[in-house]
């Protein structure tokens, strides 16, 4: 029982290597985090950036084949020593996940309401307490139109965004402490894609449950989250506000990956590439992964891995020139 | 063929060894492929490993029991049969008779089905709709009962046996590759290789039957299985391999008449058909888990 | 022959395309979905095309009708003045030289058993170039794209998904092709990929002077490419026109939408678009966008609206564009389907 001000999940110091020992695939490097009840997070990053990997090591639905270190506690409960049983009873209830992809996640043999009604009673066996209302209740919840002619349809009859609809209604229907949502709108179409969101936030404002969103798409963590957490090949390079990293971003990669995105400036569209690749996360080089890249980066950057630096109120940084009060 | 030698993709078969290294699957499963490795020697090594001819029969050492039990000798290492013949010898011979037969059934059938299922995926209309009918047909049959009725109408003998088998294998390999070729034609790089000109018959041999490799390999290991039974089982009935030559299921029939005062007449024979299937099957699936999805790039 | 160069380098005219479904019953008529109808927009020598649209809007259709991969049901497609679905086997064989593509996914585009350099002559080869004549122009084409010349060698799986695109690329430009059509060719990359290659897309239409088919269903990254923006909305043009005007003056209360949650910093649930895309199988009467517009009358339900003219070159199919973009308009829709 969490008393309202403690964290809901605490992240420190989390390591998960994939491999041959020798020469091991650092996917997530010493990954601190911290959320409120009630907070909606974001995690940017591109491929390799270790954000997906994270969310699996906390929801522990990562292979067998990972080595995870370090401490993940979730409303005072240390999730990584759980048995699976355990592990099992807390996803039905208090942690909860939406996946990418709405098409291959729901059973085509089975009609939604069967597949809602299965997860309703599954919840309410394990002792969650279950909003009122069955399974139409529950896709009028996610502003589904005509609940009780799709509880009977399959989803193959269902448009994207529908099964996605679907999908976090039932990823909702017990009101998790905790929703983690991995790239829950890249398979949908603009339009779609901020009813889903909506749906996150009105998670949060109706039941008070925190929301992870893990995504590449920065316009949606602008939009929806509190905080942001940017990171690039397996660390965290930058967290605060939402508003205040997208307003004055101090990390070079995140001013780059702002910069990359296409904006309208006059007439014209402009946008900045960066140049070079993303380094191989089994052969990653001394000191900061993106000083290759980086338009400002010093000596130091290239010998020595920067260290955690606070450049505003809840705004952490880890980068020399940032921490040296450096422009861009 | 407008393929030449030189427009293959360089090292499909190397791509093909090394993905399977690399894949997830582990390490192929020792025993089985060692077991399939003793078997592949002692059917192409024949009677040059046996210790004796395997048709020769001894009378002064009838039914002697194998080497270790009480009776036995270490001349005859898994004792004789009810002529004196020996029991090892015999069973590296059938060894020799029944993967050469399933080995060819399986290349033949697969080479034919193939060609037939490629046809049909890639031309579609009239010509799937009529190879498919006839796939279908075959089908149907029962195997064992196609394979007896063949028998009644070719007779038997080596040549013919592969042929029996022959016709009641094709059809799955043409099933399976029609329905590959089917959803390989919908992939984007096909459709850039008709973008980039590329004529009908080059797609098909060049794009789309590699990536149904893997998919075909597998069912060839499977079937080898598959075959060793059918011989087997033909040979058993008396309308398969005849004697003197000598093949597993042969000597199974052969031997059931010695069953209660021999148990190895019959022991060894069976023991050898479901190793030899059992180590192909596991051979097909450790192959099956390396390709796919992982395979699926 | 040198071109014609008053011609346009595409023309479309009233594209049409239904597939047939497989008939699910013994008897009675087979249904047909109608992917694109009345499909018409013109393309200059060199310049970008952008056409936007959701899922179900039919611009794959018509990218796939330009590449030949899809004949019209209707209507006509007519490069360089000509129809290409008039074509002899060796005009068209000819037409495949001219017009190269590069598609979404990365990951499929290549054959995963052919090396790079394979890869990248084998359009040539098709062609009839000899293969060392072919393989000569691999390093010119790998440096075009940005690529090292060792990749030539290296199998697609070694490549990450932004060299992947390159590699699609290089490969499109082998034959000197004079169009290209792109269908998504960045939205499965990540972000700062998008940006390199969106740059390099960029550079070679001002080198080499290529004219592009660009779809895309992000409107800033349509409109960095694009000269004209046409947007599609299942199945039908509902705009047309220059890309400037098009992006930030929009007629079509669809593309206003979509403008407005392209705006990026619109806060959540400022610009909502109800509904869902109507059944294929049974669309909607009158305008196809009236179960989601909030503008939508009797007028809407009763008449398909025509591509009537809204500005300087600027077209949309709206009967109530004056008054939408004068703010008069009551938000009385949108009008749902009948069961």
């Amino acid at each position: 029982m969490t008393l309202p001000n403690e964290p809901l999940l605490v992240v420190r110091g989390l390591n998960i290597e994939f491999g041959p020992p020798e020469r091991p695939v650092r996917a997530v490097a010493d990954a601190d985090l911290t959320l409120a009840p009630g907070e909606i997070l974001g995690i940017a990053g591109e491929s390799g950036s270790g954000k997906t990997t994270l969310c699996s090591a906390i929801m522990r639905t990562l292979p067998r084949s990972a080595r995870v270190s370090g401490r993940v506690e979730f409303a005072g409960k240390e999730l990584l020593s759980l048995s699976e049983r355990e592990m099992a009873r807390l996803r039905g209830r208090d942690l909860s996940m939406v996946l990418q992809n709405p098409m291959t996640s729901l059973d085509p043999l089975y009609t939604i309401g069967n597949q809602l009604e299965e997860v309703l009673r599954e919840r309410r066996r394990g002792g969650a307490e279950v909003r009122p209302g069955g399974a139409v209740e529950v896709l009028r919840r996610v502003h589904l139109t005509a609940p009780e002619l799709r509880v009977r349809q399959y989803p193959h009859q269902l448009s994207g965004g529908m099964r996605q609809r679907v999908l976090v209604g039932m990823a909702t229907a017990a009101a998790p402490r905790l929703l983690i949502a991995d790239e829950p709108t890249t398979a949908l179409d603009a339009s779609i894609q901020d009813e889903i969101l909506i749906l996150f936030r009105e998670l949060r404002d109706t039941a008070g449950s925190a929301v992870v969103i893990v995504t590449h798409d920065l316009s949606a963590i602008r939009r929806l989250s509190d905080r942001v957490i940017i990171m690039y090949a397996g660390r965290i390079v930058e967290e605060g506000p939402t508003a205040e990293v997208f307003r004055a971003p101090r990390h070079p990669y995140t001013r780059a990956l702002l910069g990359s995105l296409p904006r309208i400036e006059d007439e014209e569209v402009v946008l900045q590439p960066i140049p070079g690749q993303v380094p191989d996360l089994a052969r990653l080089p001394p000191g900061c992964a993106f000083a290759a890249r980086c338009p400002v980066a010093l000596d130091a950057c290239r010998t020595e891995r920067p260290q955690e630096s606070t450049v505003g109120e809840r705004h952490r940084v880890f980068c020399w020139q940032a921490a040296a009060g450096g422009a861009a | 063929m407008s393929a030449t030698a030189e427009e293959r993709p360089a090292g499909a078969g190397g791509l093909l060894g090394a993905r399977l290294w690399r894949s997830g699957a582990g390490r192929p499963p020792l025993l089985a492929t060692a077991i399939c490795l003793l078997m592949v020697v002692a059917a192409l090594g024949g009677g040059a490993i046996a210790p004796y001819v395997p048709d020769e029969a001894d009378f002064t050492a009838i039914l002697v029991p194998p080497a270790w039990a009480e009776g036995g000798s270490l001349a005859h290492l898994l004792g004789t049969d009810q002529l004196g013949r020996d029991m090892l010898s015999r069973l590296i011979a059938g060894a020799r008779i029944s993967l050469l037969t399933a080995g060819a059934a399986v290349l033949a059938g697969g080479t034919i089905g193939v060609t037939l299922g490629l046809a049909a995926g890639y031309l579609g209309g009239v010509v799937e709709a009529v190879i498919m009918r006839i796939v279908d047909a075959f089908l149907a049959l029962p195997f064992i009962l196609m394979a007896l009725a063949f028998v009644a109408a070719l007779g038997t003998g080596v040549g013919n046996i592969i042929l029996v088998m022959v016709l009641t294998n094709w059809a799955r390999y043409a099933r399976l590759v029609r329905s590959e070729v089917v959803s390989i034609k919908k992939r984007d790089f096909v459709l850039l290789a008709r973008v980039a000109g590329l004529r009908p018959r080059q797609i098909a041999l060049r794009h789309i039957l590699p990536n149904a490799l893997t998919s075909i390999l597998v069912l060839a290991v499977l079937d080898v299985g598959r075959a060793i039974i059918l011989e087997s089982s033909l040979s058993f009935l008396g309308v398969g391999i005849q004697p003197p030559d000598v093949s597993w299921g042969l000597a199974l029939a052969e031997g059931r008449t010695y069953m209660t005062v021999a148990w190895w007449l019959t022991v060894w024979p069976g023991l050898a058909i479901v190793l030899a299937v059992m180590s192909f099957n596991a051979l097909g699936d450790w192959m099956k888990a390396g390709f796919d999805p992982r395979g699926r790039l | 022959m040198s071109p014609d160069t008053s011609l346009p380098m595409v023309e479309a005219v009233g594209l049409t395309k239904t597939f047939a479904l497989p008939a699910t019953a013994l008897f009675g008529k087979p249904r047909s979905v109608t992917a694109a109808v009345d499909v018409s927009f013109r393309i200059p020598r060199g310049r970008t095309f952008g056409l936007v649209g959701e899922s179900g809007s039919g611009k794959s259709t018509v990218a796939k009708m330009l590449l030949k991969l899809e004949a019209p049901s209707a209507g006509r497609l007519l490069v360089e003045g000509k129809d290409i679905f008039a074509q002899t086997p060796a005009e068209e064989l000819a037409y495949r030289r001219k017009v190269q593509a590069v598609f979404q996914d990365p990951y499929g585009s290549l054959s995963p058993r052919m090396r790079a350099d394979r890869i990248i002559t084998e359009p040539l080869r098709a062609h009839g170039v000899s293969r060392r004549e072919a393989e000569d122009r691999v390093p010119d084409l790998l440096r075009l794209v940005g690529l090292p010349p060792e990749s030539a060698r290296k199998y697609p799986h070694e490549f990450s998904g932004g060299q992947r695109q390159r590699l699609a690329i290089a490969r499109a430009l082998s034959v000197d092709p004079q169009l290209l059509v792109l269908d998504e060719p960045v939205s499965a990359l990540d972000v700062s990929v998008r940006a390199q290659v969106l740059t390099l897309l960029r550079e070679m239409q001002q080198r080499l002077g290529l004219t592009y088919l660009f779809i895309g269903h992000d409107l800033a990254v349509v409109r960095y490419l694009s000269d004209t923006v046409g947007v599609m909305y299942f199945g039908r043009m509902v705009e047309l026109g220059p890309a400037r005007l098009v992006l930030r003056h929009p007629a079509h209360p669809y593309t206003r939408r979509l403008v407005a949650l392209a705006a990026g910093d619109a806060p959540l649930g400022a610009v909502r678009m109800q509904g869902e895309l109507p059944n294929p199988l049974s669309p909607p009467s009158g305008c196809l966008f009236r179960t989601r517009c909030p503008y939508a009358d009797a007028t809407c339900a009763a008449r398909l609206p025509e591509m009537r003219p809204v500005g300087p070159d600027h077209l949309a199919a709206c009967h109530h564009h004056e008054a939408v973009a004068a703010g008069t308009k009551a938000e009385t829709g949108p009008l749902l389907q009948e069961a």
